[in-house]
């Protein structure tokens, strides 16, 4: 059973197994982190002017037409080898789904709610952090959950460009033709992802489904 | 641009097959999803089974996935196509079920009215209708699926990953980005044409 086999070779690398898996995790979370503290202020920036919103709005769906691979490989001969270039390029792929979403879900407040805050005295920062914000929360949490996902299945091509992560055991795996390596690597990853996904599915159920409810 | 003009003919091979990638799985996948969306169309529990599996497809990572088909199909097209057509199941089939559901029960009724059987209603009527739906779920699989397809060079499936990865290997800017940005602009390309055919459909439904 290569599964077995899979589950014995961490049994015995367990040092090895624990740092890959921690740079994996490293690197997502970092980069995820980063891509909130650009793409949510950038999207409240752009907000009031139609001309910047649109011009980022294109932007950003340029950028998702580039693949994930080429992203991650044109960090290489800009910054070299390692953690570093791979978090650039993972930020990259992490921004476009949380800024779209939060544009959309900052744009889509009724404009009467705006008025009406306006009415009793509000300043725009307080109509920024106690109006707008937590009713396009939804909107931003589906985009987190979208780039959370697509984070840490750019990560493990980060191995590609020295980043190391989970997936350096698919890397050496089919480098080696020795398929329970493959399986240290591509197992833990699958079920990360699906972890991630299925987690963030339920917290966001818990957080905003059943306010509004 | 000193690699790309003397290597024209290989970069025309690695569209091809990169176009052969996309197009085949995508086939595959259309067909999976069509039978899947007609039968749980009008079944709820069995809808929602279908989505949640789909659904774990589509967030595995695409090198994962190809590395847990390797032992079964090995290296090359054959694994590529299997985990490439896995991800664009989600996609397809959500939007083959919207489209059937779009169709409204009162001509539902009428076919039923006029002796329609039920393979009749659904080639004649039913699935006219969710035409648009379809072809905007063939639209996101397929520029989906032309990103995801550049990880399938590094199982010996070619295509534009090809050329990306010798950009890598080699530390050859230009490759990575002729690689990169011919992915771009086929996704680009394949995403107007298919909204140009979706609009054009909802301008004859409507």
């Amino acid at each position: 059973m290569i599964l077995l086999d899979a589950l014995s070779w961490i049994g015995s690398h367990p040092a090895e197994f624990a740092a890959a898996l921690q740079q994996h995790l490293l690197m997502s979370a970092i980069s995820l982190a980063i891509g909130l503290l650009i793409a949510i202020p950038l999207a409240v920036l752009v907000l009031p002017s139609r001309l910047g919103a649109g011009l980022t709005v294109g932007l950003v769906n340029a950028v998702r037409t580039i693949p994930s691979l080429a992203i991650l490989a044109a960090a290489l001969p800009i910054l070299g080898i390692g953690i570093v270039p791979s978090i650039v390029a993972l930020v990259v792929l992490a921004v476009p789904p949380i800024l779209i979403n939060s544009l959309i879900g900052l744009r889509e407040i009724d404009p009467d709610l705006i008025d009406a805050a306006t009415g009793i005295g509000m300043r725009r920062a307080q109509i920024l952090w106690r109006i707008r914000l937590p009713l396009a929360a939804p909107s931003i949490f589906g985009g987190i959950r979208t780039a959370a996902v697509q984070v840490i299945a750019g990560a493990t091509l980060a191995s590609f460009i020295g980043g190391g992560g989970l997936g350096d055991f698919i890397t050496a795996g089919i480098a080696l033709m020795d398929y329970s390596r493959l399986l240290v690597g591509a197992v833990p990853i699958a079920l990360l992802a699906i972890g991630t996904e299925l987690g963030m599915a339920a917290l966001e159920r818990r957080l905003f489904l059943e306010k509004t409810a | 641009m000193r690699w790309a003009p003397n290597h024209l003919p290989d970069i025309a091979l690695a569209l091809w097959q990169h176009l052969l990638l996309v197009t085949v799985s995508v086939s595959i996948a259309l067909v999976f999803a069509l039978i899947a969306g007609i039968w749980s169309a009008h079944r709820p529990r069995a809808y929602a089974a279908i989505l949640f599996l789909t659904g774990i497809l589509f967030v595995v990572p695409s090198l994962a996935m190809f590395a847990l088909l390797i032992p079964i199909l090995g290296l090359g097209f054959k694994p590529a196509i299997v985990g490439l057509t896995s991800y664009c199941l989600l996609i397809l089939t959500r939007n083959v079920v919207l489209g059937l559901r779009a169709v409204s029960p009162d001509i539902a009724d009428a076919a039923l009215g006029l002796g329609y059987g039920p393979a009749r209603r659904l080639i004649e009527i039913e699935l006219p209708i969710a035409l648009p739906f379809i072809v905007a779920g063939l639209r996101v699989a397929i520029v989906t699926v032309i990103g995801v397809a550049t990880v399938a060079a590094y199982i010996n499936a070619g295509g534009l990953g090809t050329i990306i990865f010798a950009g890598i290997d080699q530390r050859y800017p230009e490759k990575i980005m002729i690689g990169g940005g011919l992915t771009a602009l086929m996704a680009i390309t394949a995403d107007l044409l298919l909204s140009r055919a979706e609009r054009a459909l909802r301008g004859r439904t409507a």
